[in-house]
Order: C-alpha cells, then structure tokens, then sequence
C-alpha cells in the first residue's frame, strides 16, 4: 500500500517545483521533477530524477540518429528503437509506472501494431514502382541549407521495426511493470526497501 | 518475376499485415473478424494459384530484395509446399470461422479481443513462411515466429493448471530451437552457406560421419516438433489443455509443419539411396506408442492426441522408404492428416460444449440427443481409421503400395501400418459407443467458468458446426480428387528426391 504521507508529500513537492512557476516568461512549462506515482517513498530518488529529466530528450535524439545511420553504420531500427525504449524504461524507473501513464495518448499496441503496418507495407511498396517485394532504392533529396542528402527507401521498412520496438518496450512497461506493482498493491504487498 | 515474387511472399506478408491491423483496431471485434477471414481465405486462394503454377511449370522462386540465392534469402514454391499450404490455408480459416463464432456465442458481438486475433495472423503468416522458405535459418525464423504465437494462444485467459501444462509446450519448444540454431551453426560452419538448394550440392561432400550428426541433430528438431516417439510425450500433455480451436490448429498445423521441414531436409540435404531402417523404426515406435497410447484414454482430447502422434509415424513410413511413391505418399498423408486431425479436435470442442466434460464415461446418448454431431464426428473418425472409400484410406493405400516394393523390413511395417489402423479404429469405436450411444446424459455444469472455453451449455451456433462441416467437405475433396492429388504428390516426391529442378529453379544456370 502507498502510505498516504508519502502521496501528500510528493504533491507538495510537485506543487512547489512546477505548479506556480510557469506564470514567468522563462520558468519551465513543466514541474521538474516526475509526477509519477512511486510506490514507497525509498524508491525514490531525486538524483535520478533530475538526471532522466535531462537526459531522457538526449537519448531521444540519440536513438532518431541511430536510426537515421543505420544504412551505413551500426544501428538501425532495431537499435534504434531499444535505445529509445531505454530512455521509457529510465522514467519508469525513475518516476514508477504513473509517469509513462500520464502522458501518453497512444495506446503501446496501436505503435507496434502501426510499426508492423509500416514495415509489411514498406516491403510491399518496391511492387508499385515495378520492382520485387523488399527491393530498395537510393533516393537523392537536395536541401537547402545541408546539401544532397541520399536516402535509402529501406529506411521506411528501419521506421516501421523502430516503433514495432518502442511499442513493445512500453507494452512491457505497461504489463510487466507497472502491471505487477498494480497487482501487489492490491495484493497489499509492502514494496520491498 | 514479378508476377511471381508478389504471390509467393503475399501469404507471408498478408497475414503479418493483418496481425499489425488486428493491433492496432483491437477494438473493432467486427474489423478484426473481417479483417482474418479475408487474408486466410486469401492467403488460401493465393496458395491455389502456387499449386497450379508450381505443378505446370516447376517451382516458383523469388529472391528477396532482389538479391539472388544463395545471398539472399529464397522463398520457394514447389508442389509439396504449395500442397501443404493449400489444406493448411483452409483449415486456418475454417478454424478461424469455428473460433470466432464460439467468441460471439459466448461473448457477444461485441467484444473484441487484443491478442486472439493478431497471434492468429502472426502463427498463419509463420506456417506461410516455414512452407515457403528456401533457406534453412529463415525456417528458424519461420519456426519461432509460429511457436512465440502458440506460446500466447496455449496461454492466454487459462487456469493455472493450464498455465502449467503449457509450460511444458514452451520450455520444450525452446530446448528444440536452441537445438536448431545450433545444428544451424555447425551446418553453417561445415558448409559456408544456409540456402537449401545450395546446400543440398554441398552436403555431399562433406564427410560422412559429419554429413550424419547433422543429419540426426535436424532429426532431433524436427521429430520434437513432429511429435516422433520417444519425442512426443509434451504433445498429449499440452494439446488438450488448449482451447478447443486452438488445440485444433496447433493439431493440425504445427506437427505438420515440423514434418515438412523433416522431409525437406532429410530428402534434400541427406539423400541416400535405400530405405531408412532408423526412420521405419521410429515408425513402427511412433505408431504403436501412439495407438496403444490412445486405447488407454478417458480424456477425449487426450484420446486424440495419442492418435495424432500414431498417425505421425504413417508418415515417418513413406519418408523411411525413400523412394518417389514413399515420400509422396507421406506428402498425401500429410495433406489429409492436417485436415481430420483439425476436424476432430473441433467436434471434441463441440461435444465438450454440449457435454461439459472430456471424460468419455461421463458422457452418453449424444447420437439421440445430437444427431448432426455424430455425423461430423463418424465421417472424421472413419477417414482417420482409413476406411474405404475415405482420403485416409486413398493415402495410407499410397504407403501401402510405396511399402511393398522395397524389402522385407518394409514389408513388416507395412503390417505394422494396418495393425495401428486397426488399434485407430478400435479407440474411435471406444469414443462411439461412449459419447454417442447409451443413454442420454444432463450436461455437466463448467468447472473452469473463468476459462477462454464455456462448455456444458446447450447455446451452439449453427456457423461452428458449418466450419466444421466444412472441415469435413475438405477431407471428403481428397478422396473426390484422389485421383489427380494422387499424380501431383506422386510428381512432388520425384522431385524431392531428384533434387535437380528445385536446385536449378533456385540457383539457376548449372544444377
């Protein structure tokens, strides 16, 4: 059972960090820190909080970037989207299974069931232009500012395995983590410290 | 090229595009249910058009982005595979069409489902795959795709007893993909590639004594997947403790497909000359293991299962004998094994529904009480017996007539096939005179309400037992067609054992 001091103490804090400050131009928009419904007050820790708060856009990045060079180098889709899915498991860890609740709009199998639909109709689309199923092609695109840039059309397929993956990772998230702490509360488990 | 490249990879890709939809309209039960009956029945209309092109004009081959084998990856469609996908393609739908109105009967229209659909697909578009694929670790794939689907469906909304029989499924499952991989490893160590048709050259000159580890390690997988006596006893455990389609699709498919990938590449990698003494000895075990098994059951679906793994070693018979009419024959056993075995489990499914029980001496009266039943379950049990003029008796006759030429050893087990024929009719006698004579019984009330299954219940839809009956018509076409089914697998097994035109058909120029 969550204790209801730690519900209140957490509120406050939430309430001081983030609930007044977004009235100034340059204040964040949002609280700092993660409005996660931790389980037990030792399971959570500041340090990791601030942390994942900055470092969670950065492995975002990091992971489009995978994605983008994986033709060429080492990444790809499949890499791509477990780096991603990391960054997910870091709030999950840092802020408990409510954070990744709260904001969400998608459903988890709605992106691995869209990334599976990309990927089966990025196969199929080489049939469209003459060519056998799976077949790529380099397509050159002039940017303004960054000069021609090729890309390949297995590209699409690398978008498709990326969400497939991301999806899966927050499917887990959602049934094996914040799934089993659900059931233990109600079981009206102790966490463990 | 093209033509071809799109209808050989459609039955793979079109059941994966149909999961992904399933997913993300999890809930539109409506969609769902529109969505599977169209691919299947596409996938199985796609499936008629390979059998005719592979049976005019050889196998059909496409490569993979367009890289050619052995590079890249080969989907290829001779007669034995567009053959097997065909009745497997029908039974997926009729399944589909049993299991979904099972749903509505019980559940309502309404209710939709996030996972039964969607691991329905992806195990249809496994099958598709492992049927089509010419490359040994895209099979592996095909294999794992197939079983991480069964895992969920033998698991899901179940008791834990349940959960703990299908433990036994899953952790044997993995022990014989990791068994594969491995055997994968060494081939790809000893030979330096993983196409079939290229290995088929190179395994003949490796030495013999390697040529045969391999060979017993790929035996190994497949016979754990084919359920071969001493490595069927998961299967009586885990089958019946499936949903009743469920139980019905993996009893058709899935020992069939570990078959398939048997006969694929004990005929193309490990050819040899004279029949097989270690195969028609696990034929006779498995037959007789398996009949006598099923004399001793009172569980129906267990009954079931035992008599799944006995008619598993008629096959074994027609691959030991390894000759053009041995393996055809077991190519034709194959097609009508997928279909009674399918049918069976779904009138087990439908009998339990009315009985509420699988106890056989707890049920009785049902030829009086459902007459329609007991036609749907004579008509599968005959065929299974091998009763003139069924297809059970038109491809174990093939075997029989594959089996006499080629030496005495052949010959005591050709007996050996009519003795398991008769211990088949003498345990589906047994499941008669219990279930549907006698006097009628009250349904038992459903011990497990929480379960996927409602049974006891005297609410059946007229469309399962039309999926049924279905079922049935398909199994009576085999014996309709005997004829020139007969000529096409007779055709596929020449050329498994030639080996020559699935080689050229897949690495072109010099075979």
């Amino acid at each position: 059972m969550t204790d209801p001091d730690d519900r209140a103490d957490r509120a406050g804090s939430a309430d001081a960090d983030g609930g007044g400050v977004a009235s100034t131009w340059d204040g964040p928009s949002q609280p700092w820190l993660l409005n996660g419904d931790c389980r037990g007050r030792q399971h959570r820790s500041l340090l990791l909080e601030i942390t994942t708060r900055a470092v969670f856009p950065t492995v975002l990045v990091f992971s489009v970037y995978l994605l983008l060079v994986g033709h060429y180098g080492p990444g790809g889709g499949f890499s791509a989207g477990l780096v991603a899915g990391l960054a997910f498991v870091l709030r999950h860890i840092a802020g408990g299974g409510g954070d990744l609740g709260t904001g969400r709009v998608v459903r988890p199998p709605t992106v691995f069931g869209t990334g599976m639909a990309v990927a089966v109709l990025s196969a199929l689309l080489p049939l469209a232009f003459g060519l056998g199923v799976l077949e790529s092609a380099k397509l050159g695109v002039t940017l303004p500012v960054l000069g021609t840039i090729e890309v390949q059309t297995s590209l699409l397929l690398e978008v498709g395995v990326y969400l497939l993956i991301v999806g899966v990772v927050l499917e887990l998230l959602r049934s094996l983590g914040t799934g089993i702490e659900r059931d233990l509360d109600e079981a009206g488990e102790q966490p463990e410290s | 090229m093209n033509a071809a490249s799109t209808i050989i990879t459609l039955p793979v890709l079109l059941p994966l595009l149909g999961a992904a939809v399933s997913v993300v309209f999890a809930r539109s039960a409506m969609l769902q249910r529109v969505v599977g009956i169209v691919v299947l029945a596409a996938v199985a209309a796609l499936a008629a058009v390979l059998l005719v092109m592979a049976d005019t004009s050889g196998p059909v081959v496409a490569s993979l982005g367009g890289w050619a084998a052995p590079v890249g990856i080969a989907l290829v469609a001779d007669r034995l595979s567009a053959l097997l996908l065909l009745v497997s393609s029908l039974v997926t739908l009729a399944v589909l069409v049993y299991a979904i109105d099972q749903r509505i009967a019980d559940y309502g229209r309404g209710t939709a489902s996030t996972t039964f659909h969607p691991m329905y697909l992806m195990l249809s578009a496994g099958v598709s795959l492992a049927y089509l694929t010419g490359d040994l670790f895209t099979l592996f794939v095909a294999f794992e795709v197939m079983l991480t689907a069964s895992y969920v469906l033998i698991s899901r909304r179940t008791s834990a007893t349940r959960v703990r029989a299908g433990m036994t499924y899953v952790t044997v499952s993995l022990m014989s993909s990791l068994l594969f991989l491995t055997a994968i490893a060494l081939v790809y160590a000893a030979t330096g590639t993983v196409n079939l048709a290229d290995l088929a050259g190179r395994m003949d000159a490796l030495p013999g004594e390697l040529r045969t580890v391999l060979g017993l390690m790929l035996l190994v997988v497949f016979g754990i997947k084919a359920a071969i006596v001493p490595l069927h006893f998961w299967l009586p455990d885990s089958y019946p403790n499936a949903p009743g389609p469920v139980a019905a699709l993996f009893a058709g498919l899935l020992t069939k497909v570990g078959f398939y990938a048997l006969l694929r590449t004990q005929t193309l990698l490990f050819s040899r000359d004279e029949p097989w003494m270690l195969m028609l000895v696990l034929a006779v075990a498995t037959m007789l293991v398996g009949a006598l098994g099923a004399l001793a059951q009172n569980d129906l679906n267990r009954l079931l299962s035992f008599l799944l793994v006995s008619h598993i070693g008629f096959m074994l018979f027609g691959l030991a004998v390894f000759d053009p009419e041995g393996v055809g024959g077991a190519a034709l056993y194959a097609a009508h094994h997928i279909t009674v075995l399918a049918t069976l489990f779904l009138v087990s499914g439908l009998i339990t529904r009315r009985t509420g029980t699988v106890a056989l001496d707890q049920m009785g009266g049902l030829a009086r009480t459902a007459p329609g039943l007991a036609v749907l379950f004579a008509i599968p049990a005959m065929t299974l017996a091998g009763l003139p003029p069924t297809a059970g008796f038109v491809a174990k006759l093939a075997l029989l007539e594959a089996g006499v030429g080629v030496g005495n050893a052949a010959v005591a087990v050709a007996a050996v096939v009519m003795v398991a024929s008769l211990l088949t009719l003498v345990a589906l006698v047994r499941v008669w005179v219990r279930v549907f004579w006698g006097e009628p019984r009250p349904p038992l009330p459903d011990d497990d309400p929480d379960d996927e299954v409602v049974v006891g219940t005297a609410a059946t839809a007229a469309p399962m037992y039309a999926a049924t009956a279905g079922l049935v018509a398909v199994s009576l076409a085999i014996a309709v067609f005997a004829g020139p089914l007969t000529e096409i697998t007779d055709r596929a097994g020449t050329d498994l054992l030639d080996r020559g035109p699935y080689r050229v058909a897949v690495l072109g120029g010099a075979p």
